[in-house]
């Protein structure tokens, strides 16, 4: 298919803009050109409707990408974001005359205060990843407001999402990995090895990422605080266990959501998203200065900078995440919310429980809200998770996550999410099974796989080798 | 319930499929003494009718006003109803990140054509496939620029936005970086170059300016470039107002290596200042620096062309402590709404950014004639700092609806009094006859 930049017609626009007020201009040093294309309103509205026929969301069929929670995502969610009084909100306009989306702000504080447990919170980050961001930022300033410098290393089980070994590099820390041990959660006499007083505190993922509630949680935080090092949970799987526990309880001292993944923003094609820090009262201090508070029956906008680590976003950072996901909890309230993570689990479970004599199930255990699978019952028949996941596009599925976590082979990565129904899994387990079948008995379907898609398998070596990034067609 | 489909009766067969007799069975790993076993002290859900008209009523408490001359870093643009109208298609918005490039061959290529688009826009070579925000993207530039030098030390001019230099601040803190700001020429508005070039150690991985800056004042981004080069640091064009790119002289023309900033102008709502994206573009030479996605040309088994993310070897994901940011998502659902604004837009965005820059010219000179001084000499694209000399008048302006400006003194105590003014194609000559009939 064509890019915009090759239909382009000189001369072409189908833009008309008002006449300017004054003719005077005092800018000297402007651009000699402009490359971009010539179009009618017709010409873009068919190329990028056809564009968006070459995508698959959630709308589009079953997702069960794991890790990335694609529930369904409400229309009456981006209505509210679509008014004028949220879309025509400035920034810079006084905080009285800001009312209503201090509330909205405050509103969505309240709700996650009473899920998450903590009594101190931010929505600034813009993302999941930013509140990892945040939180190991808050980590360092909790400890050099002690003089407790000495601490540089952050422990990681090996299971871990890439993003926090990342976060840790950008905070000048060192990251010490932990194996897991053979039930997949924290080997605990491993970690009572390496905590010591060097040890900033521990990054971890509840459920982990292989879709496991660690049973020993109360002593893994219990000996991070021994040794005067903090627990951070990395929140991004928060579905799991939404209305089940609240993390403060657990000796979390800070973590982080990913606010658009539990509260139903839609993930826009990676993005945008929303982040949430929360803490303990310790760690209130050096949480992002700028604060919601209510006073009586009005908001204010403050600023508590003393010991802050400052900003990590301008403005409201993502207000319209914020707008979706009180309109989802008002939608869900104390009912909907006790029964997230309860239907999430579920889902993954009965999944489990049918494809697990058909697909290698590292860890046997009952999972929370994602199970992990391995090929290696098909890598007899030289099938691999690659070759399963391009064969699910032909059944109209988006595959799972796949090849992670790092530390099963082959992983196959599956989060159903509590908006899909039974009669959709279990087509899904069909089309599960028939792969599995066809593996043994005809292997080239699956190799050259998927085999009805707007293109055939894709190579990403190649484009790595000779990076293209940019259209060269010109439009003068 | 509300998005959980799941019937009584379905949920007893799926619960004796698994083998279990209730859903608490599932959650044997977990402490019992952990387990919420009620229901959260929450109100009960409502239906979708009574969400609409709670959120509707909340929002309302909101007091916009319907004429608004407010700039400083998200702007006020007209969007076509064809980019709200294909920006909100679902297959765009309920995807996620293409992770698997058969099935997501509409929004690769998208991304592809809005990397296209931004390097026009900038001249230079490379860019990801967009940032969280010009703030963050900032921020994280400041990492990517020692990373490249090996120095820890970023110059940032006073008079880039103030809330960018607090997020700039909070990153550097992190990494342990040396933030130190350079003054501003108080007569032009420019940053102060003499200073500039006394700040100029060996120590200073880059320098970053704001142009148009937070005052609206073009920068003389070349003698920035040079001063830089001289010196071996890197100069870093921060630009807020992105409609500015279609008239003024691009980053890539004036030798910056790295251009970032804002992107909400293209056709994105301001609401709060969120969401909307970053952008982040360099020369070639930094390409495998830039941190976040990038979309890529490639090939099918068959030869066919086909779109990829590429270069993954530099994230996170891959590369995991050694990888140089964190981040993961990117902001596609407004890189492609931007790309369908530009699309749309083509050449006319250089008669935009003209009409606006008219305007403001137009207006700034209707103000002064009313006695309202120009604050700063240099030349400036849609905003401009005056001495309003008169306490009392943003909130008689805001009793006609009018937003007036953005006062200053709060971010700049040696401009208390001062007003920033931005006008747009949006702003009549009716609004404008509005405000100075207050004065």
């Amino acid at each position: 298919m064509k890019t915009i930049f090759e239909i382009s017609i000189t001369g072409r626009s189908g833009m008309q803009l008002p006449e300017p007020i004054g003719q005077e201009s005092e800018l000297e040093d402007t651009r000699a050109e402009l490359d971009l294309p010539e179009l009618s309103e017709l010409d873009v509205i068919r190329h990028y409707t056809k564009l968006s026929k070459r995508a698959f969301g959630v709308d589009d069929g079953f997702y069960p990408l794991g890790s990335c929670t694609m529930k369904y995502n409400p229309r009456i969610n981006e209505a509210m974001t679509m008014l004028s009084d949220i879309t025509s909100f400035h920034p810079w306009q006084d905080p009285e005359d800001s009312q209503g989306s201090l509330e909205i702000i405050h509103r969505v504080e309240e709700y996650l205060h009473e899920a998450t447990g903590f009594p101190a919170l931010t929505l600034e980050p813009a993302a999941g990843s930013h509140g990892e961001l945040t939180a190991v930022m808050m980590m360092k300033a909790y400890h050099q407001d002690r003089g407790d410098t000495k601490r540089t290393k952050i422990i990681i089980p090996d299971s871990a999402h890439g993003t926090n070994p990342a976060t840790v590099t950008m905070c000048g820390y060192e990251t010490v990995q932990i194996d897991s041990n053979e039930q997949g959660g924290v080997d605990v006499e491993k970690l009572k090895e390496i905590v010591d007083d060097e040890c900033v505190g521990m990054m971890l993922t509840i459920p982990n990422t292989l879709g496991l509630f660690d049973p020993n949680i109360l002593e893994i935080s219990r000996i991070l605080h021994d040794n005067g090092a903090l627990l951070y949970m990395d929140g991004a799987n928060l579905n799991a266990i939404l209305g089940i526990v609240k993390p403060a309880n657990m000796g979390v001292d800070l973590m982080h959501i990913n606010l658009h993944k539990t509260f139903s923003t839609p993930h826009g094609g990676g993005g945008p998203g929303g982040g949430f820090v929360g803490c303990t009262s310790d760690l209130e201090p050096y949480l992002p200065a700028q604060r919601v508070e209510k006073n009586g029956e009005k908001y204010d906008l403050v600023s508590k900078k003393e010991k802050s680590i400052g900003r990590v976003r301008a403005f409201y950072s993502n207000f319209g995440v914020i707008v979706r996901a009180l309109t989802y909890m008002t939608r869900l309230g104390k009912e909907g919310t006790y029964r997230i993570g309860r239907y999430a689990t579920l889902n993954a479970n009965y999944i489990k429980a049918h494809l697990k004599d058909h697909y290698h199930l590292p860890f046997p255990q009952h999972c929370m809200h994602e199970v992990v699978f391995s090929d290696k019952n098909q890598e007899r028949y030289h099938v691999s998770t690659m070759d399963i996941a391009k064969r699910l596009l032909d059944f109209g599925y988006h595959p799972p996550t796949i090849y992670f976590p790092l530390i099963v082979h082959g992983a196959l990565m599956i989060e159903p999410t509590e908006s899909e129904s039974k009669q959709t899994i279990d087509e899904f387990i069909t089309a599960m099974l028939q792969i599995a079948n066809e593996a043994e008995q005809q292997p080239a379907t699956l190799h050259d796989a998927p085999h009805n898609m707007v293109v055939r398998r894709v190579d990403a070596v190649k484009a790595a080798r000779n990076p293209v990034i940019v259209c060269n067609t010109c439009c003068t | 319930m509300p998005y959980i489909p799941h019937t009584d009766l379905e949920t007893e067969e799926m619960l004796e499929a698994i083998g279990v007799k209730a859903v608490e069975d599932l959650f044997e790993a977990v402490p019992s003494e952990l387990i919420e076993r009620e229901e959260f002290d929450l109100p009960s859900g409502l239906s979708e009718q009574e969400t609409s008209a709670l959120i509707r009523s909340i929002a309302a408490k909101n007091n916009n006003a319907p004429i608004s001359f407010l700039g400083g870093g998200f702007y006020n643009h007209y969007i076509p109803e064809h980019v709200t109208n294909l920006g909100t298609r679902s297959e765009f918005f309920t995807a996620y990140t293409p992770y698997q490039p058969e099935v997501s061959q509409g929004i690769l290529q998208a991304l592809f054509e809005y990397q296209t688009m931004m390097t026009r826009l900038t001249a230079l070579d490379a860019t990801n496939a967009s940032m969280y925000d010009g703030s963050s993207a900032t921020g994280e530039t400041c990492l990517m620029v020692s990373d490249i030098t090996r120095r820890k030390t970023i110059l940032v001019g006073r008079n880039v936005h103030p809330q960018y230099r607090e997020v700039m601040q909070t990153y550097c803190d992190g990494k342990d970086l040396t933030l130190v700001e350079v003054p501003f020429d108080a007569e032009t508005g420019k940053i102060d170059m003499n200073e500039l070039g006394n700040l100029l150690t060996e120590d200073v991985g880059g320098i970053f300016v704001q142009s148009p800056n937070f005052f609206g004042v073009v920068e003389d981004m070349k003698a920035v470039s040079q001063l830089a080069h001289e010196k071996e640091a890197l100069s870093i064009q921060v630009i807020t107002e992105a409609l500015s790119l279609g008239l003024l002289t691009p980053p890539g023309e004036n030798d910056v290596d790295i251009a970032v900033g804002e992107g909400q102008s293209f056709g994105i709502p301001i609401g709060g200042g969120g969401p909307s994206f970053g952008f982040l573009a360099c020369t070639e030479k930094y390409m495998r620096r830039l941190p976040g996605r990038i979309a890529g040309e490639t090939e099918d088994t068959e030869g066919k062309l086909a779109y990829v993310l590429t270069l993954q070897a530099r994230e996170q994901h891959i590369r995991r402590e050694k990888a140089g940011s964190n981040i993961c998502t990117n902001q596609t659902l407004f890189a492609i709404r931007a790309l369908i604004y530009l699309a749309s837009m083509g050449k006319k965005l250089g008669d935009l950014a003209s009409l606006n820059h008219q305007n403001a010219v137009h207006f700034q000179k209707k103000l002064s004639e009313k006695g309202w001084d120009r604050v700063f000499s240099a030349s400036f694209f849609n905003e401009f700092v005056v001495d309003a000399n008169d306490a009392g008048v943003l909130s008689r302006l805001k009793e006609q609806g009018i937003a007036g400006g953005l006062d200053l003194g709060k971010l700049y105590p040696e401009l208390n009094g001062k007003l920033l003014v931005c006008v747009t194609e949006m702003n009549t000559s009716s609004h404008m006859d509005a405000y100075l009939s207050q004065l």
